[in-house]
């Protein structure tokens, strides 16, 4: 009875459709979380410049990503628009645009954090040493704001790996679904498989998130000294 | 200040996007009527527009065994999907299948992504507002499975016994009206429910006939004494609301395929390997289009 359930794993395609369902979500997290790294440095370092009017657009995007669940901005972008304006988009194309508008918010705000952080006299020793605005940035700012940004980031990169499990609302077909078509298939002559596949599950997304430990660990350590 | 200003501005926003969402679905309800050759708008693919393109795009469930699910293969396959196949081979076209959910069906058929729904759709008046149903070809009552010893074979037999039902379903609201002297014995999850009969806790168990068909097949001791009880809901494809030409061909198909049966060979295929011999197939087919109570 016990080798009924993991048997499923290795029937027919199962196995290789689950890793390309993986494929799905790594394809979507790598490309909208690097996507969200660039924009959200970009847009914390626009947060912190005290002009009245970046001020206000730049926090009223951040309010209103926050504010809504990632679901309604899916709908919206897959479902809104066709209605409203008659865009057609794919729906993996949906998903990068609302996944990278969520990261560029939030990545927005840590970097903001982090940048508020240092501080102010080192950004007066900078200019006082007759740096330019982007010379200070770059060797002053930025690299001490990167060591504080690595433990929140890491856990914004690994809640997107997460969360990319709701696209399959808009039809895309990730590694969760596929999961639950094979135990859904199986579930009159294997009802055991529910557990093996689920674990296989664990697995792969422990194994998609844990290199993202690694790394902020290893980083870590190495700016410590 | 710059506080109250902001929150200002946000209540203007939330208000100008619930105007133009709200305006969208007016524009939408007001221009289907006449389109029908849709031009990249919001609108459906007409009989013609699907014969030319050569595929038809069908919204199927991919993980509801055994209506709609993907077999190892990777191929849609069940119920829904044996219909599916026979349709796009009427239309003479290509089948391209879409997996759904039950929240999104509706708004998949409203933003023209598919041409048809086929998801086990049951038919109820405030979906019949939004899409447009075809013919039935399926139906589903309330079954009760109680254990073989003290068989119920008529809901009169619940008299002062205790039935177990879930939470929010029709088998509640029904024994609730019909039979206020069955004690109901009430829970929020199906696996408790079952538990509860495994258990003794309750003399029978009610919810979707299709649901315990299949428990009583898996679970020895047990039997389905009423297969078939109170109000027959229909399950039937769906199109885009107003889509007249599609819809009068699926139902024109339905018809015709009454004369081989077509839906009764569709069960021993998909359903008869999961349901055995303890149901009869007339418990769950609709053929032609007409319930026969």
């Amino acid at each position: 009875m016990q080798d009924l359930g993991i048997r499923v794993l290795f029937e027919g395609e199962n196995g290789i459709r689950l890793l390309l369902g993986l494929l799905v979500t790594i394809k979507l997290s790598v490309i909208t979380i690097i996507a969200s790294c660039i924009l959200g440095t970009i847009m914390g370092m626009l947060m912190t410049l005290r002009h009245p009017a970046v001020h206000f657009i730049t926090r009223i995007y951040l309010e209103f990503i926050r504010i809504m669940p990632q679901l309604v901005l899916l709908f919206i972008a897959y479902f809104g628009l066709t209605r409203a304006a008659g865009i057609n988009l794919s729906g993996f194309t949906a998903a990068v645009i609302v996944f990278i508008l969520w990261g560029t918010a939030e990545m927005g705000d840590l970097v903001r954090s982090a940048l508020i952080s240092i501080p102010r006299n080192q950004y007066e020793s900078g200019a006082a040493l007759g740096f330019s605005k982007i010379q200070l940035y770059r060797f002053i700012i930025l690299p001490q704001a990167l060591r504080r940004l690595i433990p929140p980031a890491m856990n914004l990169a690994t809640r997107m790996i997460m969360t990319t499990s709701l696209v399959v609302l808009i039809g895309v077909v990730e590694m969760l679904k596929v999961g639950q078509q094979i135990i859904e298939a199986n579930r009159y002559t294997a009802p055991t498989a529910a557990l093996w596949i689920y674990g296989a599950i664990f697995f792969l997304y422990f194994f998609s998130c844990w290199p993202l430990t690694l790394a902020a660990n290893c980083l870590e350590k190495r700016w410590k000294e | 200040m710059r506080i109250r200003k902001l929150y200002l501005l946000l209540a203007a926003l939330a208000i100008i996007a619930a105007a133009v969402f709200a305006g969208g679905c007016k524009n939408e309800a007001a221009t289907d009527s006449q389109q029908s050759t849709g031009s990249g708008e919001t609108a459906f693919r007409s009989l013609d527009e699907i014969k030319k393109s050569g595929e038809v795009i069908v919204g199927v469930f991919s993980d509801k065994a055994p209506f709609g699910y993907i077999d190892k293969e990777g191929n849609y396959q069940g119920y829904d999907v044996y219909f599916g196949n026979r349709l796009a081979k009427d239309l003479g076209v290509k089948v391209k299948y879409v997996s759904v959910e039950p929240a999104n069906r509706v708004e998949y058929l409203k933003t023209g992504k598919v041409d048809i729904i086929l998801a086990n759709f049951t038919v109820t008046p405030e979906r019949a507002e939004q899409v447009d149903f075809a013919l039935p070809y399926m139906k589903v009552a309330l079954g009760v499975v109680s254990p073989d010893g003290a068989l119920i074979t008529s809901p009169d037999q619940l008299k002062g016994k205790t039935l177990i039902v879930a939470k929010g379903t029709t088998a509640e609201t029904y024994f609730t009206k019909h039979y206020p002297d069955v004690n109901l014995l009430k829970f929020d999850q199906y696996t408790e429910t079952y538990n509860a009969l495994v258990d003794g806790r309750g003399d029978a168990f009610s919810t979707d006939n299709t649901e315990v068909l299949a428990w009583a097949l898996k679970n020895k001791g047990f039997t389905v004494g009423i297969t078939s009880l109170g109000d027959t809901d229909t399950i039937a494809a769906a199109v885009h609301k107003g889509n007249k030409e599609l819809l009068d061909f699926i139902n024109d198909d339905i018809k015709k395929l009454a004369g081989e049966n077509f839906f009764h060979k569709d069960y021993e295929e998909t359903l008869a390997p999961v349901y055995g011999t303890a149901v009869s197939p007339d418990d769950l087919v609709v053929e032609g289009g007409e319930v026969k109570k």
